[in-house]
This record gives C-alpha cells, sequence and structure tokens, in this order.
C-alpha cells in the first residue's frame, strides 16, 4: 500500500508540468485553427455548435479529449514497462505496418489506412514511439558503444530503415522521410558530425541545384542552380578545412587523446584528403544529378520534381504554395480574427485543416499569433532537449532524443513546406494537423517520455 | 573527454533548431508585414464586389399623378453544375419556349466570356411578372435555375413620350465620358431621363461577397459591415398638368406640328404636345432597340421632338414682337398710322394684306393682323438714319431687342436637343446680299417670314413674356426635386428692353383679336382671352400658328399652338388654342367645348399631297 502511494506521488511531483503547459496551450491553438479551417459560411459561431459531433472541428475535438485520456493513462503505467517491451511492441508494430497495405483502403493514392469501425488508423503514426523505444533499448544495452563501432552505427540505422521501407510500400513518402530525423540523435549519441553534415549538405545540393535548374545564367552557359551549388561547396569546403584543419583544431584532436597514428602533420595530410574527397563527391553529385535529370523527357522530370517535393502539383504551377503564401501574407500583423480568414474558409488552401494549417494560424491570427505558434514548439524543442540531458538513464535519454528528432523533423518541414522554404513534403504538424492517428501518435511519444522522466528520481535515490 | 564533446552536441542542436525558426520567423515578418501585395492577391481571391443598383425616381405630373416608375421585371439563372438531370421538356413548358431555343441558349451560355459552371449565368431575360408567376410555382422542380428580380422602367400612359424620354443600356462613349457607369448600366437617352439623369439615377450600392475557390458565393464579407447601401434616385415633380397635355394629344391626332403651354408667371412648361408621337411603353425592355428603329425611319419623324427642335416660320405672331421693338425704339406710337390698300406697296415690292379698313393705328393693326403694318414699321427703323448712321446699325438694333426677347438663342429648357431657331443680323445680310441691302430687302422678317425662324416654345414664351408685360422666366417642364432645389435658372426673370407700358398696348391689341379680329373663336365668357394668329407660309400648304394668353390680367397660361399645313391660324390654332385654355384655367371643358374638342381631333390633315 504504502509503495504505490509512494510512487503515485513521486509520479505526480516530477512531472514536466512546463511540457504539459506547452502540450495544453499548442492543442488549444490547434484546436481554433482546425475551426478556422473546417468553418463554412452560414454556419453558427457559437463554441457549442463548433464543438458538435459530426463536424470536423466536434470530431477534433474527440480527438483531443482521448488524447488527454491516453496521455493520463501512460502516466499512470509503470515507466520500466516501456523498456521491458520496447521490441515487443517494436515487433507488433512491423507486422501492423507489414500487413496495412493489405488490409488498407486506398485513400488519394495511400495505403495507409486501416478501417475500425467508424474510425480509420493509420498505424504509422504509431510507429514511430514503437521504433523510438526500440532504438532507446538497443542502444542503452550494457557496453553499447556508438562511436567508433560502424557495426553498431548500421544496426541502429537499420532499426529506423526497415520502419521506414514499409511505410515507403504504403506510398507515404513523407511519413517515411521522417526516421531520417533519427540522424539527429545519433549525431548526439556519437555518430561522427562529419556524417550528418556530408547528409546534409548532399541533399542541399540535390535540392538547391534542381530547385534553380531552370534559371539559365551567362547565356545558358550554367543554371542559376549550379552557380548556387558551386557557392555552398567552396563554403562548406573552406568551413570543413578551417574546422579540422586550421593548427589549433588538430592540436586539439591530439590534445582529445584519440588514438591517431602519425604525425600532427600526417593527421593534417589525412584530413584535406578527405576534404577534398568532399569537395570532389559534391561536384559529382551535383553533376550527375543534373545531368540525369537533364536527360528526362518533360514529364518525367516534372515527376521528378513533383516527388522531390520541389513542385508541389503535376501542372507545374506551384498553385498550393503561393495561396498558401497569399493566406499568410494576408494575415498582417494581428490577423483577420478567429473564423474570419478568408482564403483558408474558402478553400483556396489546399489541406488546409491537415498539411497547411499553419496558414490557418497565418491568417487569422496574424504575424503575432504565427511568431507565439513558433514560440511554443521552440520552447517544446528545447524543453525536449533538456529533459533529454536530464536522464539518468542512456535508455532515457536516446528516447528523448527519438521524440525530439521526430517534432523537429515535422516542424522544420511542415512549416518550412507552407512558408516556401522547404520541399512541399505531406507531414501534419503537431498538435495542430487535423486527424486522430496523428495527434494519438504524438501524445503516446511524448507522455512516454513524460513518464520515463517522472521516473528519473528512482535512480537518484 | 569523449562524453564532454557530446555533451556539447546538444548545444549544436538546440542552436541549429533556434535558427531555423528565427529564419521562419524572418519569412513570417516578410510575408506578412512588408508587403501589401499578398493581401491584394488575398482580396482579389475572395471578394467579389456585386453592385446594389439604386431603384430610379419617379416621375409625377403638376399634380401628383404618376407618370413613370419601376416595374420588376425577371430573369432567368442558371449554375450549369446544378441544373443536370432537369426535365427539360417540362421545363421548356413551363417557360413557354422550345426545345430548340432551350438547346441553342445553352450552348450559347457555355461559350459567353467568363463562362463557369459554378454561377448563375442568364438563361432568359426581363420575363414579366406574368410570365415568370408559373415558373416561379414550380421551380422546385428545376434544381439551378433560379430567379432574379431586377427593374425596368415603366409608363402609366401613353402620353408626353418625347418629353419623358427612356432609359437604355449605356453607350461605349457614355462609360468613357463618367466613370460611375459600368457597361450594361441603364442610363438616360431622352428627354427627361436623360437631362436628370442625375438627380433620377441615384447613387449606386455595392455588396461585398466572398467567393470560393470554385466561384461559388459563400455569403457576405463580415455580415455586410463594409456593403454601401445604394441611394435611391430623387423623385421628379413636372409642371406638365396630365390632363392638359392628353387634350392636347387628342387634339393633335392626325396632325403634325406642337403644342407649347407655360405659366407666364413661373416659367413652367404645362403641356408639350408633339405630333406625331408614339407610345412609349413600346420603348421598354427587350424591344426597345427594334422600336426604336422602326420610328426613327418614319417619314413623319415621330421621335423628333418639335415643340424644342422644329424651326419654324412664326408668321403673324411675330408682329408683336414687331410693335414692341419700334414702340421702344419711338419708330412708332401707339397712335401712329400706316396705310394698307391689301398689303405694303412701295417702290415696286408688294406684301399682301386681307381686305379691312386703312389706315389704321397700332392696337387694331395686331387685332386685324395688318401686314402693311409692320412692314411701315421696319422700313422707317431701318431707313431712320438720323438715329442709326447705317442700316447695318438698325438691324443689330433690332436683333438685340429678338435676342432679349429669347430668339435666335436656346432658351435653356431642361430638356436635349433644343434647338435656337434663326434671327438674321447685319453681318448675315451683309455677306447674303454683298453689302448691298435695305429695309426693303428684309421686309419679311417682319411679319414672321423670311430668315426668322423660332420654335414653338419659343413662341409661347413669346406669349408668356407679354402676359408677363416684359419679362419671362427661363420655360422648364421640372417643377420639384425632391429633396432638391431647381436651377437658379429656372428661377429667374429675364427681363426684354421693352417697357411694360408698351406691352400693355401690344396686350390690348391681342385682345382686341380675340374680341374682333382674327382670332375670334378663341373667345371666352369667363376670362378675357389675349391672342394672336399666324398664318405661316412655307413650300407647301400655310402653317396654321396661334399664340395666346388668359386672361388678360394675372394671366394663368400662355400658349402656342403650331399645325404644320393647318392653313388659316383661324383653322387649327386659334380653336386648339382656346380650348387647351379653357381646359387649362377651368380644369374641364364645357360640352359645347368637348363636343368642338372631338370634332378637331377628328379632324385629320392629308400630309401625303405635300412635299416635306
Amino acid at each position: 500500500m504504502a509503495t504505490t502511494r509512494d510512487k503515485s506521488n513521486n509520479v505526480l511531483s516530477n512531472i514536466d508540468w512546463v511540457t504539459i503547459l506547452l502540450y495544453i496551450a499548442m492543442l488549444a491553438m490547434g484546436w481554433m485553427s482546425i475551426c478556422g479551417a473546417c468553418y463554412e459560411y452560414g454556419e453558427p459561431q457559437d463554441l457549442l455548435s463548433l464543438a458538435s459531433l459530426g463536424t470536423r472541428t466536434g470530431m477534433q475535438l474527440v480527438w483531443i479529449g482521448s488524447s488527454m485520456v491516453l496521455g493520463v493513462v501512460v502516466l499512470l503505467l509503470d515507466d520500466r514497462l516501456f523498456e521491458t517491451f520496447a521490441y515487443l511492441i517494436y515487433g507488433v508494430l512491423l507486422i501492423l505496418l507489414f500487413a496495412t497495405p493489405f488490409l488498407a483502403h486506398d485513400i488519394k493514392g495511400s495505403l495507409s489506412w486501416i478501417k475500425l469501425g467508424p474510425f480509420s488508423l493509420q498505424p504509422a503514426e504509431f510507429a514511430k514511439f514503437a521504433t523510438s523505444l526500440a532504438l532507446a533499448k538497443f542502444m542503452s544495452a550494457y557496453g553499447f558503444q556508438l562511436q567508433g563501432s560502424w557495426k553498431n552505427l548500421f544496426a541502429c540505422i537499420a532499426l529506423f530503415l526497415v520502419p521506414m521501407g514499409l511505410i515507403v510500400l504504403q506510398k507515404e513518402t513523407g511519413s517515411a522521410l521522417i526516421y531520417l530525423s533519427l540522424f539527429l540523435m545519433l549525431y548526439r549519441e556519437g555518430m561522427p558530425g562529419s556524417i550528418l553534415f556530408v547528409g546534409i549538405a548532399a541533399v542541399t545540393y540535390v535540392i538547391v541545384g534542381l530547385r534553380f535548374s531552370e534559371q539559365p545564367l551567362f547565356d545558358g552557359l550554367i543554371s542559376l542552380g549550379d552557380l548556387l551549388v558551386a557557392v555552398l561547396i567552396i563554403i562548406f569546403t573552406l568551413g570543413l578545412y578551417l574546422t579540422y584543419c586550421s593548427p589549433s583544431a588538430i592540436q586539439d584532436s591530439q590534445s582529445a587523446g584519440h588514438p591517431s597514428p602519425g604525425s600532427l602533420h600526417g593527421i593534417k595530410v589525412r584530413r584535406s584528403f578527405y576534404i577534398i574527397l568532399f569537395a570532389v563527391g559534391s561536384l559529382g553529385l551535383h553533376l550527375s544529378a543534373s545531368t540525369l535529370v537533364d536527360h528526362l523527357a518533360p514529364h518525367q522530370k516534372n515527376r521528378v520534381f513533383v516527388l522531390l517535393g520541389l513542385r508541389d502539383d503535376p501542372s507545374g504551377v506551384g498553385y498550393n504554395q503561393i495561396q498558401a503564401k497569399i493566406a499568410i501574407g494576408s494575415g498582417g500583423l494581428a490577423g483577420k480574427g478567429f473564423l474570419n480568414g478568408t482564403q483558408t474558409k474558402l478553400k483556396y488552401v489546399p489541406e488546409q485543416e491537415t498539411d497547411f494549417i499553419f496558414c490557418t494560424v497565418g491568417e487569422e491570427e496574424g504575424f503575432i499569433g504565427s511568431a507565439i505558434v513558433l514560440g511554443l514548439f521552440l520552447a517544446l524543442l528545447l524543453r525536449l532537449i533538456h529533459i533529454s540531458e536530464r536522464q539518468p538513464t542512456a535508455f532515457g535519454r536516446v528516447y528523448g532524443y527519438c521524440v525530439f528528432s521526430i517534432f523537429t523533423f515535422h516542424v522544420v518541414i511542415n512549416v518550412g513546406m507552407v512558408l516556401g522554404l522547404m520541399p512541399v513534403i505531406g507531414i501534419p504538424l503537431p498538435f495542430f494537423s487535423y486527424g486522430g492517428s496523428s495527434l494519438w501518435g504524438f501524445t503516446f511519444l511524448l507522455f512516454i517520455l513524460l513518464r520515463i522522466d517522472a521516473g528519473r528520481g528512482r535512480l537518484l535515490h | 573527454m569523449a562524453d564532454y564533446s557530446l555533451n556539447n552536441r546538444k548545444y549544436v542542436l538546440g542552436a541549429s533548431v533556434a535558427l531555423i525558426l528565427l529564419v521562419y520567423l524572418i519569412r513570417l515578418f516578410t510575408l506578412q508585414l512588408m508587403s501589401d501585395d499578398y493581401k491584394l492577391r488575398a482580396d482579389s481571391n475572395a471578394f467579389i464586389r456585386r453592385i446594389q443598383y439604386p431603384a430610379r425616381g419617379a416621375i409625377t405630373d403638376r399634380k401628383g399623378k404618376l407618370l413613370v416608375y419601376n416595374q420588376p421585371a425577371y430573369d432567368i439563372m442558371v449554375v450549369m453544375k446544378e441544373q443536370v438531370g432537369v426535365d427539360t421538356v417540362r421545363l421548356c413548358r413551363s417557360l413557354g419556349i422550345s426545345k430548340e431555343w432551350y438547346t441553342q441558349r445553352m450552348q450559347e451560355i457555355k461559350q459567353t466570356k467568363g463562362y463557369s459552371m459554378h454561377t448563375q449565368q442568364l438563361f432568359m431575360s426581363q420575363l414579366s411578372a406574368r410570365e415568370c408567376s408559373n415558373f416561379q410555382e414550380k421551380i422546385f422542380h428545376f434544381p439551378g435555375f433560379y430567379i432574379q428580380k431586377r427593374s425596368i422602367r415603366q409608363y402609366t400612359g401613353p402620353y408626353a413620350a418625347h418629353l419623358l424620354g427612356d432609359v437604355g443600356e449605356v453607350s461605349p462613349a457614355e462609360i468613357e465620358e463618367d466613370k460611375y457607369y459600368r457597361p450594361g448600366d441603364y442610363i438616360g437617352k431622352l428627354g427627361i431621363e436623360r437631362s436628370y439623369e442625375q438627380q433620377l439615377r441615384g447613387i449606386k450600392g455595392s455588396e461585398i461577397l466572398l467567393r470560393d475557390v470554385h466561384g461559388r458565393i459563400k455569403g457576405r464579407y463580415q455580415n455586410g459591415k463594409f456593403d454601401v447601401k445604394p441611394i435611391p434616385g430623387k423623385n421628379l415633380t413636372l409642371s406638365i398638368d396630365l390632363e392638359l397635355q392628353k387634350l392636347g394629344e387628342r387634339l393633335m391626332q392626325g396632325k403634325l406640328g406642337s403644342i407649347v403651354a407655360i405659366e407666364p408667371s413661373t416659367g413652367e412648361v404645362l403641356c408639350m404636345v408633339n405630333a406625331p408621337s408614339y407610345d412609349p411603353r413600346t420603348m421598354v425592355g427587350r424591344q426597345r432597340g427594334k422600336r426604336h428603329k422602326e420610328l426613327s425611319s418614319d417619314p413623319m419623324k415621330p421621335l423628333l421632338n418639335r415643340s424644342i427642335m422644329g424651326l419654324y416660320p412664326p408668321g403673324s405672331t411675330f408682329k408683336t414682337s414687331q410693335a414692341l421693338t419700334f414702340l421702344q425704339e419711338g419708330i412708332i406710337k401707339p397712335e401712329t398710322r400706316y396705310p394698307c390698300s391689301h398689303g405694303f406697296h412701295y417702290r415696286g415690292l408688294k406684301v399682301g394684306c386681307h381686305g379691312h379698313p386703312s389706315p389704321l393705328p397700332l392696337v387694331p393693326s395686331i387685332a386685324t393682323s395688318c401686314n402693311g403694318y409692320f412692314c411701315w414699321g421696319l422700313y422707317y427703323m431701318m431707313s431712320n438714319r438720323a438715329k442709326y448712321p447705317r442700316v447695318q446699325d438698325a438691324m443689330t438694333t433690332w436683333r438685340d431687342y429678338m435676342v432679349s426677347m429669347g430668339f435666335g438663342y436656346k432658351l435653356g429648357i431642361d430638356l436635349p436637343g433644343e434647338k435656337r431657331g434663326m434671327i438674321p443680323n447685319a453681318e448675315f445680310y451683309d455677306k447674303a446680299y454683298r453689302g448691298s441691302w435695305n429695309g426693303l430687302t428684309i421686309i419679311s422678317i417682319s411679319i414672321g417670314q423670311g430668315e426668322v425662324t423660332l420654335t414653338p416654345l419659343q413662341i409661347a414664351n413669346l406669349g408668356a413674356t407679354i402676359a408677363n408685360r416684359g419679362w419671362y422666366i427661363t420655360p422648364h417642364v421640372v417643377k420639384n426635386i425632391q429633396d432638391d432645389n431647381l436651377d437658379t435658372l429656372y428661377q429667374k426673370r429675364h427681363y426684354t428692353m421693352v417697357s411694360p407700358v408698351h406691352y400693355e398696348t401690344v396686350a390690348t391689341g391681342m385682345q382686341r383679336a380675340v374680341e374682333g379680329g382674327t382670332c375670334r373663336s378663341a373667345a371666352n365668357s369667363q376670362y378675357i382671352v389675349c391672342g394672336k394668329t399666324g398664318t405661316a407660309q412655307n413650300r407647301g400648304h400655310d402653317h396654321s400658328v396661334f399664340m395666346g394668353f388668359a386672361p388678360k390680367d394675372n394671366p394663368k397660361i400662355a400658349i402656342a399652338v403650331y399645325v404644320e399645313n393647318g392653313g388659316w391660324g383661324a383653322n387649327y390654332g386659334v380653336p386648339l388654342g382656346a380650348l387647351m385654355m379653357e381646359q387649362y384655367i377651368n380644369g374641364k371643358l364645357s360640352p359645347a367645348s368637348e363636343e368642338k374638342a372631338e370634332t378637331f381631333a377628328n379632324k385629320h390633315i392629308n400630309y401625303g399631297d405635300y412635299a416635306r
């Protein structure tokens, strides 16, 4: 009896209330945005009508309520359960992901939805926390070392490549790409920063190069894309050289005690070789990518652009992102007011209650509201780093960074896409986009961390 | 040591995230605060300004009887996307159209500029309430079909067509001139509708509607907070007396010409009869274009507002103005006598006259309409070298008198198209006769012939000026504008160059003409009538003219009657003028007069015989 009470007290007092408050604040603002996006002209504007069942706003309230219940349930569970059953949960989700395309109904070309009575669930949304748990368990095993072990690194990558591949099979490329964000977690856990850097550099080259490939410069000799990529390569290479080959950097690495064979000079030569390799490889990547695309027929080229999210519709006019910018840009400083947005309400913005929900914030709440939302997300992400760092166990820390990575990817990609700064990748904005599966998935992801965090005191005592 | 460096990576991650979100914030700043471009594009996306048309002002006669009003008409609209599966046979039957017409119309709609399957397109226009009611009852059978209410101009009767005018679709030139108009708007084209367009049209309002991505109307922006209500046009009260106008039009049946009556004390036009005329009700809505074409090709020129556009020799009615001029200039005195032996004979020139005692002083000369008297008058004026150094100076003086009486220039009535008439001047004759002319050369202008032409309105205004003994107010047909003042032009007295005593003399002459001269049939036992006949020579049969006013003191009505090719002034001019004056002064005709009116209404002049 005494122990149970003790434990529940423990949980309550150790819960990270800052995160809970951020969570509730975002749910509230999210629901307002859904109201703005789903409201139809001529309908009553009072809260009771907005909350009534059968409307999308009402349904979202159901999802919000049920998410909160789920959150409380998760908090009531024993934190050790998650570590214990991590692989089991992962395994079950993998099977579910594998089975989904066979069970699913085709919804707009996607095979990711399973019908359960009146509701549809998207297993991919739940695979995120399951994969995170499995990674956390794997990487917290006794004697696990990421640094210096290629084998372990590949094992970790394999752990999330499997669900990623299964989700690609469901034709949900956007949701699959989310798993790439876990490199952020791997970076924190010791993966060489150069891998992350090279990866990000490669993606940047391809996207920038292709995006501006059709703006010729110097009488068509090269494209604007070529010029920009060349500038990027020079900046990156110089940056690498200054970071790794300056005398002080070499001195540091020597004193840091890395077992490095050879003299200081040898280190410098070897590093310079890698940097040159990077530069040459960068150039090669860009040239091969642009040559490949150049040789495609126009319609194939267009398809590549659409696939990469550089064009958001097959007609190639960029309609969606233009309308998104118009909606946000028309909000001004203070916005048009709750339910007063015209662009979202009159359906000028596509996917406005799901992927493009940030438009409603921009249009109805203006710059002030948008800045508040960005501020809330920044607070959440920094809080997640803070929570992760204070975990006494590798399991808690790895899981925490998984959560951080996934949320970061969602926020950066989604908002960037709506603002026209990122390719169009159809993923939801956490706590704002309409939908039960994604909200439940994010709630599980976050509250499992909060539960693990709440139990951190046990080991400290 | 390794852990130490990994611990620093949290700062790298945190800082990267913060940096990216800062970039986003800057992007939001530029999108939302740096430019209005997106706001404007959002507005053009979502808002449509729909114009709300004000009701055009109604027009009544001086006693408040309605003349022109707005009648609802109905347009049938169709939304292509919603009308799928409508029973077309039934639809055609309830609208009274053929299946072929329906198919062709639907095809036309799809080819119109700016066609959208989501928005209302015009299917049939300007149906009457009766035509529409059958369809209205069954409209629930025809999803996608809508009725839109419009308003068209309508007239209570077939009267005063030229005066009232009409409205028609605005022309590109008119849009260019006044940015108020948009293609498809209506504008006054003729008559009052045109001259009082500004007052009648009101001010258009607008409502801002929200349009969704498919072009469907979803509601009013901010519940109509920014809508502007249309301001209805002002109602006009005309100075026209409908009963007088009706009688005039009846009397002028089968004749060409004009009757204009003026209230001397105010300059208000009491009637403006033009013959031939047309029924303004036939110039409404869909048939206007066709009807207008028909009328404009009619050789009798029914579209011509003869009262203000017809240029006629005033004939003997003009003698009054000559008497006034000669008296004021001291050429004659009332007791001056001139000989007339069946006309004016001098140096081989002869202007004929009818038989009457001779020589006569002024008053009986007016009463008998003696040509000789006025020819002598003009001759003595033109050859008075003591007073005027040259004949040109005499002519200029004469012209100034005429202009001061309202001749030779537009009077400025509030109707479009007024003509100025013709009063010759010295330069005119210098040019015509190469400087070699004298009083005898131009003698016929003294009896209202020759180069002189006036509009019937100017003749009526001469009557009004004599009635007022020397002044007139510019004739006008609008008595009152709702919530507005009349132009000051229509309140100001214009004094002629002749003093009132001379007018009294001329008025007495006109009284004698009625009592024992050429206008005997104009006499009325109840009031003293002053009148002057005219028999204007022209290429065809003479025009029959009458100018007069009544009663002699405190006159209520001044009138000009002009019947083309009507012969002697006494044939048509005098009796028609008398009937009109009786109608206006007594408010009705006596039974005897009514009988007379009916006789004249049925007297038609055969114009086929005369070269026009």
